[in-house]
């Protein structure tokens, strides 16, 4: 199966990014899930939590301010203000 | 009195020893803050690459004006000045401010009305002296800028800039600041940020075939207003790490500069002691012998 590759990024540094199955991010809609082959999609993110089901290893929940997601070609790239992993 | 001359260059010696030390200490600090300040600037490259990335795509999709991209043609335009927060760097803030000055009489040339928003202590005390009005000032420490300044600066600026001119807005915003080339240039520069033009063709770089259709949510106008200030705020913060980098390279060069020239200053002196030291030998010589001759006689 497909995998996306998630590049997560704050003002002043790369925070995290490799491969994922899935990820769930906080849009100006409400929460949405992320597969791959997921249709391009420019998003506003609200507060709230973002999961990334990586493709090895645990699973990466994070808070966050605000920012937004852009999903293109199995690359997801989420660009947050401020971020706390939890 | 021997020996007069002697002390004098003695003092003049140690006093420029000591400056030497504290030259040789500033130029090692900022030898050592610049990997910093650069790696800096490489960990924000990310973000910027997703957000120039991002604003590309919208640009390419939509055919929305949004008020940050809109020419309004008005004669009132801001300038931020990006200078230091200390002097000991040679001619860096120097060229900024002369730069500043250039654009300003540019634009009052072309019958606009300057505000200046002026970053860095250097800068700040350099408008004042010469009584500048000045709309809003920053004394951020210039030599670690963080995202929070960025932020504080680009949200005063593009507050004002979406003001219309009746309300005491601003129609365009230049930005004065350097360039960090390399370890010896830095280019005083001047960037139009507002209204923004989009670069386009940004994203096509990678041999992606036409770009896709993309979804906007919630749509493309919302998008866009969340997009277009942080991208601003994100420029900006690569101005402020670039200055930061260059302030830190022009510091490095001038202290170095600064640490030659006194150990050719404690040479010079060491010389002058030397001759002074056998003046006064010879003289006392002579003295000794004169006095001899004359008992002897």
């Amino acid at each position: 199966m497909a995998e996306l590759s998630v590049d997560l990024v704050s003002r002043d540094r790369k925070v995290w990014s490799g491969a994922a199955t899935q990820v769930s991010a906080p849009s100006a809609d409400g929460q949405v899930g992320i597969l791959a082959n997921h249709t391009p999609l420019l998003a506003v993110l609200r507060p709230g939590t973002i999961t990334v089901d990586t493709a090895s290893g645990p699973a990466l929940e994070a808070q966050v301010t605000g920012g937004f997601m852009s999903v293109d070609n199995n690359l997801v790239t989420l660009v947050v203000d401020e971020i706390s992993l939890v | 009195m021997a020996g007069g001359s002697q002390r004098v260059y003695k003092a003049r010696i140690r006093s420029t020893q000591s400056l030497k030390k504290m030259f040789r200490a500033q130029e090692l600090i900022a030898a050592s803050r610049i990997g910093k300040a650069r790696a800096k600037t490489a960990a924000a490259a990310p973000y910027a690459q997703a957000i120039t990335r991002a604003v590309s795509a919208v640009a390419t999709h939509t055919n929305i004006d949004h008020p940050l991209t809109q020419e309004e043609g008005g004669n009132r335009a801001a300038v931020l000045v990006v200078s230091s927060d200390r002097g000991m760097a040679g001619s860096y803030p120097a060229s900024i401010v002369r730069e500043a000055e250039r654009l300003t009489q540019q634009l009052e040339a072309e019958g606009k009305e300057v505000l200046l928003y002026v970053a860095g202590r250097r800068a700040v005390s350099y408008y004042t002296f010469r009584g500048r009005d000045m709309v809003r000032t920053w004394v951020y420490g210039s030599e670690r800028p963080t995202p929070e300044t960025a932020e504080e600066i680009a949200q005063a600026l593009l507050e004002k800039f979406l003001l219309t001119e009746d309300e005491d807005g601003v129609s365009e915003l230049h930005v004065v600041s350097t360039q960090f080339v390399n370890m010896v240039t830095q280019r005083p520069h001047v960037v139009r940020m507002l209204p923004l033009e989009v670069v386009e063709g940004v994203s096509e770089a990678e041999e992606n075939e036409a770009l896709p259709l993309y979804d906007f949510e919630p749509s493309p106008e919302a998008v866009l207003d969340s997009l277009l200030p942080r991208y601003v705020e994100q420029r900006i913060y690569a101005v402020l790490l670039d200055a930061a980098a260059s302030e830190l390279a022009a510091r490095q060069r001038a202290m170095h500069t600064a640490t030659d020239n006194a150990e050719d200053l404690i040479r010079t002196y060491t010389r002058l002691a030397n001759q002074a030291r056998q003046a006064d030998i010879t003289q006392e010589i002579s003295e000794i012998v004169s006095g001899a001759d004359a008992l002897a006689s």
